[in-house]
């Protein structure tokens, strides 16, 4: 009997999901890294995980419901390095942290909203914008610090790098209680309510949405100003677990946020895509990356991994399309039973089973 | 399949002559917009520091450009047809290293062989990315993304720790971007020509005006006739290997190369290229806009080392550059779009 | 529809809850701590074998740390193969301490007994490396030093033997008269500031020389070149360079082989042979210095052993031998030197290839 994929879809919609096959994917990274080293799903391998990759994982949250949403934002790894040199520009002034706090916070906040105002009111495609910001912010974060350090934070604050949440057995860091914390929020917004269907709306078709009421202009500001908001609480994080802040933190990671939000099955064409998938995305990602560093796998290549995974991310999305187009080369000369007709048949006896 | 690669379009009738003529004073006008500002830039750097405009420095600037300039030509013809290519700085990463270090290993190796090998190699790369999104059909954003990350992961596999040392190039390699001819470096020159070539192909040729209507409309291309698959992947495999040939220039002109040449530069070139008027959903733009745009990038940048402002201004600089140019393109074409759309109007009554 | 994307939610919440439940209550400790404080007690003056050390330059890929780490030049591994330990390299691929910091903490979780770290940043990497030493890991900190948090610190020479000896180079081919610049790397890096700070000193012997300018290359080429080339624009009598970065010397170098700068400004600073070979030939640099970067490697690995062994523990005044190399002896702030600074020429580079 020949795999029926409309049958298959009709029956089990979950099965052929992004996020199926992506947990999938995810348990073989934990089956092969413990299998290569026994200290792979040990708590404190899963810290040092929760370390390095905890504020990259919250940058992911805003930057999927930004795809989702038709857009994109490549500026935020520079809001996180301009938030990590204000912090040490203004330290060094000797402000006091909680003013810091809400200085940070408000330079976050304001440089989404650039971000989302030229979006939105100028009308200027966000690549175009946010690799402008991206440059801009970077600039000014080495503005903000010229070449030095700062490095002398209070230990309650860099004990974010050493310590984990209490009652979790020495595996979550506090970046990971975040994200989980964020994830679930985000999560449900983008599930659960009307503003998360409009987002879906005004990724799928910009111009149905308009026309269904959606206010997409100001939705989609929100969303960056909430990428800019998270991603300057990223650089606080950020800094405090390297005790430094200096003008190059941050740089490049814009990169690893794109890639992770498009292997957690978010379309880069936007209308698609959920939060689960962005989860299993960020520990599919930080699950390979930590397994080649346990085994003696070649660090310098782990840029091909990583590539790999995001290629084989899209052409797995496309799987179906390419298999629809080989069908229609196949040679014309075919057995009876597989003749469209017969298709047709076959699917409409599915229909109409009870 | 030459013949249409090289058939120039058939003569126009008077409206769409006036059509075209519109669009392209207003490209003209924002070609010489960058010149004006440039213009503006070494006179104020050149009033503070007289030094800036020494024949040495305008040397510097010059040879300093071609490596980008020649990077914006490929971008473009990508960009102008809704792509993007992030792979070339990977892309000039590897061919620098491999074909420098092809003199170490072969004394007496021509030079022309030694670039077409990095032609070869970044012509490689630029069909594997042509064949991924013309024929792949994925998003050339993500595909140039993994092959940034692929390539540059190939090149340092390669490269271990080891490096290409100006002690194994010939003195004739290392001299060509100090060659001049009446105080202009022939390495700016031969760049200049390169890229009035690409200019006039993208203008005046079938096949480069189908790179524009690609961009500006892929549905209606399609429609017209244009075989898309085709035109993109050989704009990918052009960007590639030009990419390649600038890893060569690359080494020529630093004399040492490890795995980490080029890191980075995909940023830079695309911010020439859209400051230099190159829409970054395509349909629009110019090669000599883009060249324009890596010159007045390189100018900044030389300016404020040599005034000793903080070099940490450029990045500010060049990002705000980068916003203003596109709101006003966004500004432009607007009323581009507006005065076309009346034109029509009134022809059709 | 709402039901099924609940569920969805409460799904992948509830299996990343309980993943991280289930790892930490069954969280061994890490298997790092080892065997190096229970290990078959060996007879007092012999070195203990089959410890696991790890060597952990400032990233992968850069010539000079592969010339003092691999076996094959005599670097670390060498020594650590010689005396029966196992010695692998390992780092990130960027010069930033987030690179370094998840290869530190993969070391650490494969069991290392000994790390041996030239450190991207002075304190960036103290919360990592001291709970590496409350673990019992030996860290041993080689070429670049991360003061607070190591056992001991091999240095390649004084920072003020550099410092002198750079400026006592170039004032010799100035004949002690003229303007000078330095070319440095980047502006946070511990050995850059502290070499610079010896040189601005030894310069007041020269009272007719004055250094104008210090700029930052960022060990990047192109950086480095820009840098150059503003210099010689922005004080045009400037009569000599010193760049004690590898990358920065031999950027300079290339900018500096014209007829019009060669011979009139003059260029010394830190190179490999390799690297200055063609610079030397043509009179572009007429001296430079440096060490021997695998004999570093070779002191480090060695001392890290004796550490490891308990036959020191960095009071100043212990001696020990390093093989081939010979005794040394520990000094003030727990640091052990190489020896003085290695002045090539011409008439002796052609005899190194490193």
């Amino acid at each position: 009997m020949r795999l029926n994929l409309a049958e298959m879809r009709a029956r089990a919609p979950w099965a052929l999901r992004w996020e199926t096959g992506l947990a999938i994917i995810v348990v073989i990274i934990g089956v092969i890294g413990t299998a290569a080293s026994p200290s792979f799903l040990t708590s404190n391998n899963l810290f040092n995980l929760g370390l390095s990759n905890g504020e990259i994982a919250i940058m992911t949250l805003p930057m999927a419901l930004i795809v989702i949403s038709g857009e994109i934002d490549l500026s935020v790894s520079s809001i996180l390095g301009m938030s990590s040199c204000l912090l040490g520009f203004l330290w060094s002034r000797h402000w006091p942290m909680i003013a810091i706090f809400v200085v940070i916070a408000v330079v976050g906040i304001a440089a989404g909203a650039i971000n989302g105002l030229l979006v939105t009111r100028v009308g200027l495609p966000s690549l175009a914008v946010t690799i402008g910001t991206l440059t801009l912010y970077a600039g000014i974060a080495e503005i903000l610090l010229g070449p030095r350090t700062v490095a002398n934070f209070p230990a309650a604050y860099t004990n974010l790098g050493v310590n984990a949440v209490p009652y979790t057995g020495n595996a979550v860091t506090y970046s990971t209680a975040i994200f989980v914390a964020l994830a679930v929020i985000f999560g449900v917004v983008l599930h659960m309510t009307p503003a998360g269907r409009s987002i879906y709306a005004m990724g799928a078709s910009p111009e149905a949405a308009l026309f269904a009421g959606i206010r997409v202009k100001r939705i989609k500001t929100m969303l960056f100003i909430v990428s800019g908001l998270v991603c300057s609480l990223a650089g606080v994080l950020y800094t405090f677990r390297l005790s430094t802040a200096v003008a190059d933190n941050g740089v490049g990671l814009e990169l690893d946020v794109v890639a992770i939000v498009l292997v957690g099955g978010i379309s880069i064409f936007g209308g698609q895509g959920s939060i689960p998938g962005v989860v299993l995305g960020v520990l599919a990602f930080a699950g390979i990356q930590n397994a080649l560093l346990l085994t003696n796998f070649n660090q310098e290549a782990s840029g091909i991994v990583a590539g790999g995974l995001l290629l084989l991310s899209v052409f797995g999305r496309n799987a179906g399309s390419y298999a629809r187009r080989l069908r229609e080369w196949a040679p014309a000369g075919r057995r009876p039973t597989e003749s469209p007709a017969a298709g047709q048949g076959a699917q409409a006896a599915t229909e109409s089973r009870p | 399949m030459t013949d249409t690669l090289l058939r120039r379009e058939p003569p126009e009738t008077p409206a769409e002559t006036g059509s075209r003529r519109l669009a392209e004073r207003v490209s003209r006008i924002r070609e010489s917009g960058i010149i004006v500002v440039l213009a503006l830039f070494v006179a104020v750097t050149a009033g503070v520091q007289p030094r800036f405009l020494s024949v040495t420095n305008i040397q510097f600037v010059l040879v300093n450009t071609t490596i980008y300039a020649l990077l914006a030509l490929g971008e473009t013809m990508v960009v102008i047809s809704r792509n993007v290519d992030l792979s070339v700085g990977s892309v000039l990463g590897m061919s620098a290293y491999l074909s420098a270090s092809l003199f170490g290993q072969h004394h007496g190796i021509p030079i022309p062989v030694v670039f077409l090998v990095g032609l070869g190699i970044g012509l490689g790369w630029g069909i594997v990315n042509g064949l991924l999104v013309a024929a792949g059909r994925v998003p050339s954003l993500v595909v140039t993304l993994a092959t940034l990350y692929i390539i540059r992961g190939v090149d340092i596999l390669i490269v271990g720790g080891g490096m290409v040392t100006a002690n194994t190039l010939p003195g004739s390699f290392t001299d060509i971007p100090k060659d001049t001819v009446g105080g202009i470096p022939d390495l700016a020159i031969a760049v200049a020509a390169v890229i009035a070539a690409g200019a006039y192909y993208l203008r005046s040729f079938r096949s480069g005006r189908e790179l524009y209507a690609i961009g500006s409309n892929p549905g209606a291309a399609r429609l017209a006739g244009i075989t898309i698959g085709g035109r993109v992947f050989t704009a990918f495999a052009v960007s590639g290997a030009i990419a390649g040939v600038v890893g060569v220039l690359w080494a020529a002109q630093y004399g040492t190369v490890d795995s980490t040449a080029g890191t980075g530069y995909e940023l830079t070139v695309v911010t020439a290229v859209v400051v230099g008027g190159v829409a970054i959903f395509g349909g629009s733009g110019s090669a000599v806009g883009a060249a324009l745009g890596a010159l007045l990038l390189s100018t900044i940048n030389s300016a404020l080392y040599v005034l000793g402002i903080s070099d940490f201004w450029d990045q500010a600089i060049a990002g705000f550059l980068l916003l203003l140019a596109i709101t006003i393109d966004r500004i432009i074409s607007v009323r581009l779009t507006a005065a076309l759309r009346l034109r029509s109007t009134r022809r059709a009554t | 529809m709402k039901l099924r994307q609940t569920a969805w939610l409460a799904m992948s919440v509830l299996t990343a809850s309980s993943l991280v439940a289930a790892c930490s209550s069954s969280s061994s400790p890490s298997s790092s701590v080892t065997t190096s404080a229970s290990s078959p007690a060996a007879t007092s003056g012999a070195l203990k074998t089959g410890l696991k050390v790890f060597v952990i330059p400032k990233n992968l890929g850069n010539s000079y740390f592969t010339t003092a780490d691999s076996a094959k030049t005599g670097g670390a591994i060498a020594a650590l193969d010689a005396l029966g330990e196992t010695g692998t390299e390992t780092s990130g691929t960027t010069d930033t301490p987030s690179s370094q910091i998840p290869a530190i903490q993969a070391a650490i979780s494969k069991g290392a007994d000994a790390l041996i770290i030239s450190a991207t940043d002075p304190t960036a990497l103290c919360p990592t490396l001291n709970s590496a030493m409350k673990r019992g890991i030996v860290v041993v900190t080689y070429d670049s030093d991360a003061p607070t948090c190591r056992s001991l610190f091999i240095n390649q020479a004084t920072s003020q033997g550099i410092g002198d000896i750079e400026v006592d180079l170039l004032a010799q081919q100035l004949h002690d008269t003229g303007q000078i610049a330095i070319v440095s790397a980047s502006a946070d890096d511990t050995n850059q500031n502290a070499w610079i700070g010896y040189m601005k000193q030894e310069l007041k012997k020269y009272p007719k020389m004055s250094l104008v300018s210090t700029v930052y290359g960022n060990d990047d080429t192109a950086t480095s070149t820009q840098v150059t080339q503003g210099l010689l624009e922005q004080y045009p009598n400037l009569k000599g360079i010193i760049s004690p970065t590898t990358v920065g010397i031999a950027a300079a170098a290339a900018v500096l082989d014209t007829a019009k700068y060669r011979g009139k400004v003059a260029l010394t600073g830190l190179g490999t042979p390799d690297e200055m070979k063609k610079y030397v030939a043509d009179g572009t640099v007429k001296a430079f210095a440096l060490w021997n970067p695998a004999n570093l490697g070779y002191l480090a690995a060695y001392a890290a052993v004796e550490l490891a062994s308990g036959k020191i523990n960095g009071t100043q005044g212990q001696t020990f031998s390093a093989g081939k190399l010979g005794s040394f002896t520990i000094g003030a702030d727990k640091t052990v030197l190489l020896g003085p600074p290695f002045v090539f020429t011409a008439s002796n580079i052609n005899n190194f290839n490193f």
